[in-house]
């Protein structure tokens, strides 16, 4: 009996030694000990949010450390530069450090209208004081005072309390506070501070472009984001927001031309760009006004030197602002690319029927589907009908009319 | 590996057929997926490998192998593997410091119109040690991929020559294999190619078609084309890329549709 009893001891206790092993191994990375990053569930990758929840969810989660997410501007960059914003004060909630550079206005321009995070989960007060709510009126008042100074709670504390969770809810109406703007540390380029030291007439890419370049990897190897230097110290996200790359205020000529003399000074950057991410702990945001570029064919391959892809479309100015169909959304989203980090599969979403709509508190991308003639239907089956509901809508409305 | 793609191209690790030249191209698809395979196929028949990594990190193509069931961190160590990463030489030469000196070979990138001299030295001597390094088999070049290389500033005719120099060295000369990935942008522009502009990834692509003995295709639609001394012969497969692998199947014949 000893033999068999053996045999079946040993694969137990090799089952134990394999269990207890894989879960040591988890254990032992230490990058999820960073605020605001949460790793991936699908390939291990560290996440961070880009500050719109439904937009983490599209990607898979969120935005892995290391990648580029290019947003293709709508016409008249208000809801990418929103998007952009979103990205940067989740940066500022989290205590993640900032890059920022754009050439149309200052730096510090984008950081003042940062929107107001909505750190509802800090006006909670602790179980200990729930019991005292029910006592008399004297005590509950007591109890509101306290529930009072926790929203005015300095913001060290703030930010300790929300960085447990993955994601906030900004308010767009609101600026955020000063005070907790100034928390983040935040690194600012703009190119005409930059002094125009030419050094290699050959290379393909731009001045401005090549100083931004310099001054992200100082930014990198001085505030300890490279991960080929041990760190003793706490490490930390960069979180990098880089503003119209391409418009002709960074000297680029790709909007203007049908045959660009620079052709390849953005490619170019955005390969320096992920070399420099992929070595370090940052992510990046980078939006370029697709519509001004004429060429296809280069504007595909800006969107394969970055990772992540997605485009806006908003309806402002175009017709179907009017159309009732649309009455609901802001725009259309489109997703052109998910990374595939690590694996052989992407992830793409299930659905490409995808709109967006910019709420007070939240930003949302959901499902387009059209309530029409008893029936949802998506986007796609949407333009064959769009002129037609518009007569209709039109008709419905004067026969309204007409029995008032 | 994928046993099936294998199975598709009469392949097997164990049965190599020297001198081929392999081109996987796409459009408005992703046949990266593809340069995985070749990658872990070639380390498993004990092929030599060099490596021309420029689009993604050396990390990305070691987890991935990993899944495939090779590892690339002790193929490197063992001499079997050259791996050049071409992110990391980049940054040297992108953002040029005193200190650093980097190795020659993404040194186009500080004037691309003079061409991939540089970087086809590199192929060539890493191709050439495979001599001395006891035990592997014969030199293998992939590079991941060709598209970038436009990207950066590269013209196409340069690229062609590259290709052509590597084919001459490594294939011919070296009776080894190599694969090229090349993914075109956008849209099939029969008009603008007709214009005759030496540009663009489409100018690239029928120019390395020409060159190859076999073409793997990746649009909506698969398609292998290979090509003989008298005849070419095209077949079409549907595919699937899963977590661990890719299944092929015949058009039509997919569980999904069935």
């Amino acid at each position: 009996m000893a033999a068999p009893l053996n045999s079946v001891g040993k694969p137990q206790a090799e089952r134990l030694s394999y269990n207890s092993t894989s879960f040591q191994k988890k254990t032992r990375s230490k990058l999820v000990s960073i605020p605001g990053t949460r790793p991936s569930v699908q390939n291990g990758q560290l996440l961070v949010s880009t500050g719109v929840t439904s937009l983490d969810y599209l990607l898979g989660g969120g935005l892995a450390v290391g990648t580029v997410l290019l947003i293709e501007e709508d016409r008249y960059d208000s809801y990418s530069r929103m998007i952009l914003k979103y990205f940067l004060a989740e940066g500022v909630v989290c205590r993640h450090e900032l890059f920022v550079a754009a050439a149309q206005d200052n730096p510090d321009d984008i950081l003042q209208e940062l929107p107001s995070p909505i750190l509802d989960d800090v006006a909670i007060p602790k179980p200990m004081e729930q019991p005292r709510l029910s006592c008399d009126p004297q005590d509950s008042l007591d109890t509101m005072k306290i529930a009072w100074r926790y929203q005015n709670l300095p913001k060290v504390q703030s930010a300790l309390a929300s960085s447990s969770r993955f994601g906030h809810y900004y308010d767009v109406s609101k600026t955020m506070d000063p005070e907790i703007r100034q928390g983040a540390k935040c690194h600012r380029f703009h190119p005409s501070e930059q002094h125009a030291h030419s050094s290699n007439t050959h290379s393909p890419m731009l001045e401005s472009y090549s100083a931004m370049l310099k001054s992200l990897q100082e930014v990198i190897h001085r505030e300890g984001f490279d991960l080929a230097v041990p760190m003793s110290k706490s490490r930390n996200i960069l979180r990098v927001g880089l503003h119209s790359l391409g418009s002709a205020l960074w000297g680029d000529d790709l909007c203007c031309h049908d045959n660009p003399k620079h052709r390849h000074a953005l490619t170019t950057f955005l390969y320096g760009l992920r070399a420099l991410l992929r070595s370090s702990l940052s992510v990046a945001v980078v939006t370029v006004p697709s519509h001004l570029i004429q060429d296809r064919a280069l504007m595909g391959s800006i969107t394969r030197l970055c990772d992540n892809a997605i485009a806006l479309e908003s309806f402002k100015g175009s017709e179907r602002e009017a159309n009732a169909l649309y009455k609901d959304y802001h725009g259309l989203l489109h997703v052109h690319q998910v990374p595939q980090l690590n694996c052989l599969a992407s992830q793409l979403p299930d659905h490409k029927d995808l709109a967006f709509k910019l709420k007070r508190k939240q930003f949302t991308i959901e499902l387009c589907l059209i309530y029409y003639d008893n029936y949802f239907l998506c986007k796609t089956c949407v333009p064959l009908l769009e002129s037609e509901t518009a007569d209709e809508c039109q008709e419905q409305k004067s026969c309204d009319d007409a029995k008032i | 590996m994928f046993t099936e793609l294998n199975s598709i191209l009469n392949a097997s690790p164990d049965s190599l057929t020297p001198g081929e030249f392999i081109l996987l191209s796409d459009r408005r698809s992703d046949a990266s997926f593809l340069i995985h395979h070749f990658l872990s196929f070639y380390l498993r028949a004990r092929c030599r490998v060099c490596f021309l990594g420029l689009v993604q990190s050396f990390s990305h193509y070691s987890a991935v192998s990993q899944r495939l069931g090779v590892s690339l961190t002790q193929a490197k160590e063992k001499g079997q593997l050259v791996f050049m990463e071409g992110l990391k030489e980049a940054l040297s030469t992108l953002i040029p410091q005193a200190s650093s000196s980097g190795s020659q070979a993404m040194d186009f990138l500080r004037d691309p119109a003079a061409g991939l001299r540089s970087l086809y030295e590199f192929v060539r001597s890493s191709a050439a040690d495979s001599g001395a390094a006891g035990g592997w088999g014969p030199p293998v070049l992939l590079v991941d991929d060709l598209g970038v290389l436009l990207s950066l500033g590269v013209r196409a005719g340069a690229v062609l020559d590259f290709s052509h120099y590597c084919r001459a060295a490594v294939c011919s000369q070296l009776q080894g294999n190599v694969v090229m990935l090349l993914r075109c942008d956008g849209e099939e522009e029969e008009e603008e190619e007709e214009v005759g502009e030496e540009e663009g990834s489409g100018w690239l692509l029928r120019g390395l078609t020409h060159q190859c003995s076999l073409s793997l295709h990746v649009e909506v639609c698969w398609r292998r084309r290979r090509r003989d001394a008298q005849h070419k012969q095209k077949q079409i497969f549907q595919y699937k890329v899963h977590d661990k692998g890719a299944s092929f199947f015949a058009r039509g014949t997919s569980s999904a549709v069935l």
